[in-house]
């Protein structure tokens, strides 16, 4: 049967995949974050996860207001980049797994979980700039990936609890399924970072801390912090690291931190890494 | 650091949809992106939508005030894009994502935003995230920024 290995917590900052993009990964401003990355590359060459289930939010590209859905499954057999204003990133389609990602909406909606399934769709940096960041530029990704998308856009995002419950179901279906692979969990977005407003550039290394120590050793207490609390200390758009919470559901109730460190600035964000492994 | 009195004067007269009864209300100069925002600037936000498209961006670019009377935006919205009046766009009822896709079209970057928004240069707003961003302290409230005048 499948299992989840892992979980990786990773911002998503647009930038990141810019600068890898464009060759400026060496360049003074980004290359001590990229020194950084080094470690998750290798662990993540080592333990070879088969699929990727990575959670995200798109940002405006492969869905709009027309439509807003809080939890949706990608269950194409590749997905292209999106074009974010700049053409498509130039990097491989990513391959997708339309049977395991079938049977999660089929787990998922028999837990009550009542997922929108999505069978057209391209991905955008919330999803392709964490395979950048764990993966470099190969010139194919050595997984599968199925996009789970989560509304972080319209208020109200769904609460922690949800997120979190989520999680749990789907480490549930993951375990339900009939093939014997190796499945890593991806959390994405934030951490602390305000786009918009006066009050643009606000960033909260207490808390962002904080939430990192929370997310591995006390996750029901990173679930009950409201969305004004989020919002307030975070930023408006920090409210992302909600989404961590699906990653940590799907992860034993003990965990062991495998690798974790921020960085301020990636562009308006304090970037975040946390790698979580169980020990079972 | 603080926003310029000059940024606060200059946009305390623009009407916005935010509610005043809400647990965010208070947040200063953060537009939440809720129910009555998101109706409100269905359209402007939907003409940003559009600009993913390059053949859309070129027919932006010929005639703008032509191609937002595609979308029934209101005048204040046509004139906050016309006028690339950023937090305009965002009491308005603007979101960010959708916003920023004019900033990309016109070759800014989130610091060149940013900057405009909060009054001061790209080059000031740059170096205020290098030296660890704008800190929370001081800036939760809307007591906190009256208080400093």
């Amino acid at each position: 049967m499948a299992k989840i290995i892992a979980g990786i917590g990773t911002s998503h900052v647009p930038a990141i995949g810019a600068a890898v993009d464009n060759g400026k990964t060496r360049e003074p401003y980004w290359q001590p974050l990229f020194d950084k990355f080094e470690p998750a590359r290798h662990w993540i060459e080592e333990v070879k996860p088969d699929v990727c289930i990575i959670v995200y939010n798109d940002h405006a590209h492969a869905f709009d207001l027309s439509s807003i859905a809080a939890f949706s499954i990608g269950t194409c057999e590749n997905f292209k980049s999106s074009d974010e204003g700049y053409g498509p990133r130039p990097i491989p389609d990513v391959e997708g797994d339309p049977r395991l990602a079938w049977h999660l909406v089929e787990s998922l909606v028999m837990d009550d979980f009542d997922i929108t399934i999505v069978n057209d769709m391209t991905v955008d940096h919330g999803l392709t700039v964490p395979l950048s960041i764990m993966y470099d530029q190969p010139d194919a990704w050595p997984c599968q990936v199925i996009p789970l998308a989560v509304n972080v856009v319209q208020y109200p995002q769904p609460k922690g609890t949800r997120c979190h419950a989520l999680g749990k179901a789907i480490r549930k279906a993951v375990e339900s399924y009939d093939r014997n692979i190796k499945v890593a969990i991806f959390g994405t977005g934030g951490l602390s970072h305000q786009l918009q407003g006066e009050r643009a550039g606000v960033i909260n290394e207490e808390f962002d801390e904080q939430f990192l120590d929370d997310l591995a050793a006390n996750p029901d207490k990173v679930a009950q912090i409201s969305h004004a609390e989020w919002l307030r200390e975070t930023g408006s758009e920090g409210i992302e690291a909600v989404m961590w919470l699906i990653m940590r559901g799907a992860l034993d109730d003990e965990v062991e931190e495998v690798y974790r460190f921020t960085h301020c600035p990636a562009s308006n964000t304090n970037y975040g890494m946390t790698i979580l492994q169980n020990n079972s | 650091m603080r926003v310029s009195n000059y940024t606060r004067q200059l946009f305390s007269n623009s009407e916005s949809v935010m509610r005043e009864d809400r647990d965010y209300s208070d947040i200063p100069g953060t537009y939440v992106f809720d129910p009555d925002h998101s109706r409100t600037g269905y359209h402007l936000n939907m003409f940003c939508m559009s600009l993913n498209m390059p053949q859309n961006r070129d027919r932006f670019r010929e005639d703008e005030a032509a191609y937002l009377e595609q979308f029934p935006m209101t005048p204040e919205q046509c004139q906050a894009v016309l006028e690339r009046d950023w937090v305009g766009m965002l009491r308005l009822g603007g979101n960010i994502y959708y916003t920023f896709k004019i900033a990309i079209f016109d070759g800014l970057t989130m610091q060149d935003v940013g900057g405009r928004m909060s009054g001061v240069s790209r080059e000031e707003f740059q170096q205020m995230m290098i030296e660890g961003g704008r800190p929370p302290e001081g800036n939760r409230y809307k007591s906190e920024w009256e208080d400093n005048g």
